[in-house]
């Protein structure tokens, strides 16, 4: 039943495994805004950027090309800026279905696109090397809403029976509903957006009735609306040191292609 | 074709910075707030009852079904949740929703996540949850009404969730406002049909199955109203901002011009506002957001007035979100 992935986590035990989740959240925005500043038509950024990235990869043993063929995901979104061709001004380089597709569209276009694919891999760094429930811890201890972290906590937990839940559902209308090979599929437009709407509605309630049981059964358990956690340790300049390295990297690129 | 849920899921890269933290601002304000709220509505229930609903929306939108040349339809399911639990909770849940998206499988940027959970979980599900209240007051809360209302919502969520990605996008200067928006909410409303209908059959089953969960979170005539005021602001804001778009407002029109096909362009049947500018006034931007609002205000002047005459049935042009997406 499991025909969906349910997290990127992998567990290794290399350096960036080991690494503080605190500590790698943060050097995650800072990296991914560290791309985002690059200036335009600075090309040379985006390989010394990537090369960065690569080595990370590397040293996670995830692998360089495979962070970056899974970063190619996020690429569909990039229809939304492809307007930028045409809308741009400047100098025409060629047309196409008769709109003119100026350099600088051309530029921007592309800049967004490299910005995207590299942020994109530094955000599959961070959860092919964290688990995610250090992942919810780091950012509770970073002060993000105690509650949210302790929702999101439960959600994670029961995503997988509900999942299952959503699945047997399928599974029985896909067992209701021969057709032939290629065939259409059964009924109206409308008969099948009715039979998806009582599937999403006895979802719910399955959902719903089951909160109410493990509300119960937190109630048993002594629950008086806290959650205890575990403590975190202060973080030392050890566990920093290491994830300021690529920071600082990011940093020197940034000021060579100003240069 | 994409899936549909990939149109709405801003990756980093499309949103500059300063657009980047004004999202995670509004972000953290709404949730501060609608934490307080769900607390006080549901007390200790409250963590168990979120977090099972977000998983609920995780699961449910993996239940699509067959529409035409291989794309499906599916759930966004901010309305639904906001008619099941109310607009608060459905703020949680929806924030838990895109959060989990963007951490666990990078469905939407980190940097983008703020904007991202703003247009999914807080325009989206208030706008939805305002004409969901606003309908059916105005039909006055008969049982079909409901269905009318929660189908015309869910549909208006996902259009203004659209509109609202546009708009940062064009804002970013990641996308041409001229271009963008058409394309995203024409997509959209095509796709919000799907959003609507599925809606309404889950609230059937729900009402048949448990009438009484339904009415424990139903909107009372005093929070309907104030629920309208809202999406009326929510409309208003995103037309207020929206010539900030559009640093080269002209861009289209220039590439039309250089194409010569700007002569060709089609006048619409009849317009009010033509070129949404309001003449006498002189400068471009005012005028712009000037015949925004004045849209909206006749939109909502007319869904209301509609409503008064037409005691029942009559589902009418009441929707005033929709018709934003034209101004």
């Amino acid at each position: 039943m499991n025909s969906i992935i349910l997290q990127r986590y992998e567990s290794r035990d290399s350096f960036l495994h080991q690494l503080d989740a605190r500590v790698k959240f943060i050097t995650t925005l800072l990296m991914i805004i560290g791309i985002l500043l690059t200036p335009q038509n600075s090309w040379i950024a985006y390989p010394l950027l990537w090369t960065v990235l690569g080595i990370l990869a590397t040293i996670a043993e995830i692998g360089a090309w495979r962070i970056s063929r899974l970063a190619g995901l996020a690429l569909p979104f990039a229809l939304a800026g492809i307007t930028l061709l045409v809308t741009t001004p400047g100098n025409p380089i060629t047309e196409f279905a008769g709109l003119t597709i100026t350099d600088n569209g051309l530029a921007r276009f592309l800049a967004i696109l490299f910005k995207s694919w590299l942020s994109m891999q530094v955000a599959l760094l961070l959860a092919f090397t964290t688990d995610f429930t250090d992942l919810l811890w780091a950012l509770e201890n970073l002060h993000f809403p105690a509650t949210l972290i302790t929702v999101i906590g439960l959600m994670y937990r029961y995503l997988f029976t509900l999942k299952d839940e959503a699945q047997r559902l399928l599974q029985a209308r896909v067992a209701r509903s021969g057709r032939h090979e290629g065939g259409k599929s059964g009924g109206s437009l409308l008969w099948r957006a009715q039979i998806t709407g009582g599937m999403v509605g006895n979802l719910f309630l399955r959902s719903y009735e089951r909160s109410e049981r493990v509300y119960a059964a937190m109630l048993a358990r002594g629950y008086n609306g806290h959650i205890r956690h575990r403590e975190a340790p202060p973080l030392t300049w050890q566990m920093i040191a290491p994830a300021t390295i690529p920071v600082i990297l990011f940093l020197i690129i940034q000021i060579i292609v100003r240069l | 074709m994409l899936p549909p849920i990939l149109a709405l899921h801003i990756p980093d890269g499309f949103l500059d910075i300063p657009v980047s933290t004004v999202g995670w601002v509004l972000f953290l304000f709404v949730l501060a707030f609608a934490l307080r709220q769900t607390r006080q509505q549901f007390g200790e229930r409250q963590t168990p009852l979120m977090g099972i609903l977000a998983a609920f929306v995780f699961a449910a939108q993996m239940l699509n079904f067959p529409v035409a040349g291989g794309t499906s339809g599916h759930l966004l399911g901010a309305t639904l949740v906001a008619i099941f639990v109310g607009p608060w909770a459905m703020v949680i849940v929806m924030t838990c929703v895109v959060g989990i998206q963007s951490l666990l499988f990078q469905d939407g940027g980190l940097l983008a996540m703020g904007f991202n959970i703003v247009n999914m979980g807080i325009i989206s599900g208030f706008v939805g949850y305002a004409v969901y209240s606003g309908i059916n007051k105005l039909l006055h809360n008969n049982p079909s009404a409901q269905l009318i209302s929660a189908g015309i919502g869910a549909w208006s969520s996902v259009v203004i969730a659209s509109i609202a990605t546009a708009l940062e996008l064009a804002i970013s200067g990641t996308s041409s406002f001229a271009l963008a928006l058409p394309a995203m909410a024409g997509i959209h409303a095509v796709i919000g049909i799907g959003e609507a209908l599925i809606t309404v059959a889950a609230l059937v089953f729900v009402r048949q199955t448990r009438p009484d969960l339904l009415e424990a979170n139903a909107p009372t005539a005093n929070t309907g109203s104030r629920w309208i005021v809202v999406g009326l602001v929510i409309a208003l804001l995103l037309t207020v901002v929206s010539p900030l778009a559009n640093p080269n407002p002209d861009g289209l029109e220039r590439v039309a011009e250089d194409n010569g096909f700007i002569s060709k362009a089609q006048e619409p049947a009849y317009t009010l506002l033509p070129d949404y500018t309001v003449p006498f006034i002189e400068s471009e931007i005012f005028t712009t957001i000037l015949a925004g609002v004045f849209g909206v205000l006749v939109v909502a002047g007319v869904s209301l007035g509609m409503g008064k005459f037409s005691e029942k049935k009559q589902i009418s042009g009441s929707d005033h979100t929709e018709q934003t997406a034209s101004s």
